[in-house]
């Protein structure tokens, strides 16, 4: 599974970059994650607020930093096929 | 992050949230009353500048914190409502005066990051939102929040907290009209406007129900409260210090309503410096309670967190520099007048 994080580097891209690493770990998922600055690639994907969430090329969330469960399970439910 | 937060049943914050609450509303009442038996009684201090100093703090600081945490959880809750992209939809095309109202209302109740401002910026210019009018919300966002309002209603009264709105409000809606009036799209780096626009990926965002829009109040109030806390306390303390230790008349010598040059003065040295509310209203305090005019202290104030120079260095990323300078010199007269205006009439 293909995981981006979209963000310029503020302190809350960090942190969720860190809770989907959290996440994949719980929940023994085999991702590669990805920090995407590049604010023409993350504008790309029309995001308006960051952090934002990119899952196998699909936007998942923009402007928010859920908790590691919450992340596990948006990660499980795209790893089981949705 | 802890696992045990994560796991508590949510019905067990339904029961001791309210009991929370009325607890602090109760505390919030009898603040006066405690901080003197405190200080007359529990600690039976003799009379001196300590003991005045300590029953200001022991008021004070309680009484800040509390409004605090009340507003940003009601503030967290309120802009659940909102998302940067409903925005975007309500201004595509608007123009004129309802364009630059609605901007500038939208930025005090949108949920916005400063690290998000480029995005945002461009999200907003490339989908039809005029270009003055995403200076009305840029401008209003970071000046007008909730944690200003309340240390201004807390420490001066609902009357400056009131004014300061107002007044940011109007520098918002009048430097966008200015800016917008000027015609500056070609200031623009030109690869903004190539961007493809997002290739129909809008992410839907599912109607919250109630007890996420608390538990988005409840993640604003740790978020924003567990970072500002210390200096609030650090700036009530400072100013609890201060009672009758600095000369009045030295700083209302250069900072009073009777030098005209005050105010650019305190807009100059507003610039560069940057905080965020909490961290400058305890300046703002000191120099008020020092015989400095209210509208050279608030001119200071807005200058601090509406006209940064971080800020401007991020926007410089799709701004040419004659906008950006433009865009400081607008705001900047604008904070220039409300300052000379409320030291005239106040």
């Amino acid at each position: 599974m293909h995981v981006q994080v979209l963000g310029t580097g503020c302190p809350k891209c960090t942190l969720l970059a860190e809770r989907v690493a959290a996440a994949a770990r719980d929940n023994a998922l085999d991702i590669q994650l990805e920090k995407v600055t590049d604010i023409q690639q993350i504008l790309s994907y029309g995001v308006l607020s960051t952090p934002a969430l990119v899952v196998d090329g699909k936007l998942r969330f923009s402007g928010k930093v859920p908790e590691v469960a919450e992340l596990g399970a948006l990660l499980g439910a795209v790893a089981g096929g949705e | 992050m802890n696992a045990l937060s994560q796991h508590l049943p949510r019905r067990w914050i339904w029961a001791v949230g309210p009991v929370l609450a009325g607890l602090a509303i109760a505390l919030y009442l009898n603040l006066q009353e405690l901080a003197n038996w405190t200080v007359d009684h529990a600690l039976a201090l003799g009379p001196g500048p300590w003991k005045e100093a300590l029953r200001f703090f022991l008021f004070e600081a309680p009484k800040v914190l509390l409004l605090l945490c009340g507003v940003v959880f009601a503030m967290g809750v309120l802009r659940s409502f909102f998302t940067p992209e409903h925005t975007r939809a309500l201004l595509a095309g608007r123009r004129r005066l309802v364009g630059h109202t609605l901007a500038a209302l939208l930025g005090v109740v949108t949920p916005f990051c400063s690290c998000s401002a480029v995005p945002l910026f461009i999200g907003f210019v490339t989908s039809g939102v005029p270009l003055g009018v995403t200076f009305s919300f840029l401008i209003s966002a970071p000046m007008v929040n909730e944690v200003a309002l309340v240390l201004l209603w807390g420490l001066f009264g609902w009357r400056v907290a009131l004014l300061y709105l107002g007044t940011g409000l109007a520098i918002a809606l009048v430097s966008g009209w200015v800016i917008g009036r000027l015609g500056l799209e070609r200031w623009m780096e030109p690869w903004v406007l190539q961007v493809p626009t997002s290739d129909g990926q809008e992410v839907e965002t599912p109607l919250l129900d109630w007890p996420h829009r608390m538990q988005a109040g409840g993640e604003a109030l740790r978020d924003i409260v567990g970072k500002v806390w210390p200096w609030v306390l650090a700036g009530i303390a400072a100013g609890a210090g201060i009672h009758g230790h600095v000369p009045e008349d030295l700083l209302a010598s250069f900072m009073g309503r009777d030098a005209w040059w005050s105010v650019p003065l305190a807009v100059l040295v507003g610039i560069p410096m940057y905080s965020n509310a909490a961290g400058i209203i305890p300046v703002v305090q000191a120099l008020l309670g020092k015989g400095a005019a209210l509208g050279t202290a608030l001119a200071f104030m807005m200058a601090v967190i509406g006209l940064s120079l971080p800020e401007m260095i991020i926007l410089r990323k799709v701004l040419r520099l004659p906008l950006i300078l433009t865009f400081a010199a607008v705001v900047g007269t604008g904070i220039l007048l409300v300052g000379w205006l409320y030291n005239a009439l106040w």
